[in-house]
């Protein structure tokens, strides 16, 4: 069995580093240790799920998890959904006790996308809870749920469209008080299919040629707002999810394959452009929202 | 105004929303969605005569994403545009500006524009659009009516003959095909009491 530990901080900067891990593992069943995990957020929380997922599709074996030590730790993935939506990914030891009722302090709860009837969802949850947080946390307008919704919409719907395989989102609050000394919302949302380059390989890579792969097909769809669909109205989908995290000076990072391509502001010191990352399916979408700068 | 003979047709997308589709959903998401919504307005346009003038009322959507903008404003634009003898005209009104982005973006991406109702009683341009149509359509929105006696000082120089047939034909403003006066389309709208 292949013993793998989930750092201790498992986030949108150690992420990447995890998943290429699991995508190199051995082609038996997997054991994840996240017994000394301290610290998650919903990049962390999701990541673990598209490990687990593709761990078990390359092993043919559900994986294990071993659940944190930390009490705090086990209580804010019960409070997010963790255990309820890795049940049929993970064995997991006696993971009804931890599905605990679901807690008023989360922006949003890891959340299954599979279909537009889970958008509507995502929606509709988000609607009641976000406002609150944008305005009193970020200190964006009361309008400002209405953008952060269309942003979860558009995302999601990325999945559904291009994918062709079931993915997750989740979004939560935190004060990043060391990091940039002022409120944040972090957005997640992964899934396992077919990727950026899979979703555009047939219409698009003749005319890249030899340049065509990962990185070039993040940059069609990142850049220039290119789709498999030859309705011109289609793809803006992440024109618009740029524009609008650029507006709130947010950052938005495409993982696909071996590439990770990002729009950063100022504060993040994120690269635009990361090559060379293993080549994992699917696509992996990390949103940071921060609260609006001290005037 | 007798004499542009239009019964405007009113139609409360958030209702065809919860009728069609998404009896549990209250937001305008996703592509499908606004497909089925669109696909009812464009059912229900059907049984009207040669030409009609339909007020699409957003008043009650909360959420609309850039997919559905697509699909209920932009290609509802298109389709009735494409097809054939029926002459459609709109005005999309209730459009907050939450709702104003998204249904922007689209018409900048389609190279349309469209009239729509921000405030009750302020109608704006929307979408793509130049200078010069620009200023002629806000002088016509100003006047409501111009007679063929007043076009020229409407119009001024080849340019404005230019735009003003450009927003005839994107269907921006209407010419009676009898008195040949133009109408602001914000002027022949009524809302229902």
């Amino acid at each position: 069995m292949n013993v793998l530990p989930v750092p201790a901080s498992l986030d949108q900067h150690t992420v990447d580093a995890f998943l290429d891990q699991v995508w190199l593992t051995k082609d038996e069943r997997t054991l994840f240790d996240a017994r000394h995990l301290r610290w998650v957020d919903p990049n962390g929380m999701v990541g673990l799920l598209v490990a687990g997922t593709v761990a078990a599709r390359k092993q043919g074996a559900m994986p294990r998890l071993e659940p944190p030590e930390s009490t705090d730790v086990i209580g804010y993935l019960s409070r997010m959904g963790f255990f309820e939506a890795a049940g049929g990914i993970f064995e997991l030891e006696d993971p009804g006790k931890r599905a605990k009722p679901r807690s008023s302090d989360v922006l949003l709860e890891i959340t299954p996308v599979a279909s537009n009837v889970d958008v509507h969802e995502v929606v509709d949850r988000v609607q009641t809870r976000a406002g609150a947080i944008l305005t009193s946390k970020l200190g964006y307008p009361a309008t400002a749920v209405v953008q952060f919704s269309v942003i979860l919409s558009e995302v999601c719907q990325n999945i559904i469209e291009h994918a062709e395989a079931p993915g997750w989102v989740a979004a939560q609050a935190y004060n990043w008080a060391k990091r940039l000394g002022r409120d944040v919302v972090v957005i997640s949302v992964m899934d396992v299919g077919r990727g950026f380059r899979g979703s555009l390989s047939d219409e698009h890579s003749a005319r890249y040629g030899d340049r065509w792969g990962d990185s070039t097909a993040l940059e069609a769809a990142f850049l220039h707002g290119l789709t498999r669909f030859p309705d011109s109205g289609r793809g803006q989908g992440i024109q618009q999810i740029r524009r609008q995290v650029r507006r709130w000076d947010g950052a938005i990072t495409i993982r696909s394959g071996t590439a990770r391509i990002g729009q950063v502001p100022e504060w993040d010191d994120t690269p635009p452009l990361v090559e060379g990352l293993q080549p994992f399916p699917g696509a992996q979408i990390s949103i940071v929202l921060p609260a609006r700068a001290p005037e | 105004m007798t004499d542009a003979s239009f019964d405007p047709i009113w139609i409360d997308v958030g209702e065809v929303l919860q009728r069609t589709v998404a009896s549990l959903y209250s937001s305008l998401v996703t592509r499908p969605t606004g497909r089925a919504v669109r696909m009812a307005i464009e059912t229900q346009l059907q049984t009207v005569g040669a030409r009609s003038l339909s007020l699409i009322d957003f008043s009650e959507v909360v959420i609309i994403d850039f997919s559905c903008a697509d699909e209920v404003v932009a290609k509802l634009l298109m389709d009735t545009r494409e097809g054939g003898a029926h002459e459609a005209f709109f005005v999309f009104c209730g459009v907050h500006e939450p709702h104003r982005d998204q249904i922007e973006a689209v018409l900048d991406r389609r190279r349309l524009a469209t009239v729509a109702e921000i405030e009750p009683g302020t109608f704006q341009l929307l979408g793509a659009r130049t200078p010069e149509e620009d200023r002629l359509w806000m002088e016509l929105e100003v006047r409501g009516l111009v007679s063929p006696e007043q076009l020229d000082q409407l119009i001024g120089d080849e340019g404005g003959r230019l735009a003003l047939e450009s927003l005839l034909d994107r269907r921006l403003a209407f010419r009676s095909p009898t008195s040949g006066r133009i109408h602001a389309l914000s002027r022949l709208v009524r809302r229902p009491n």
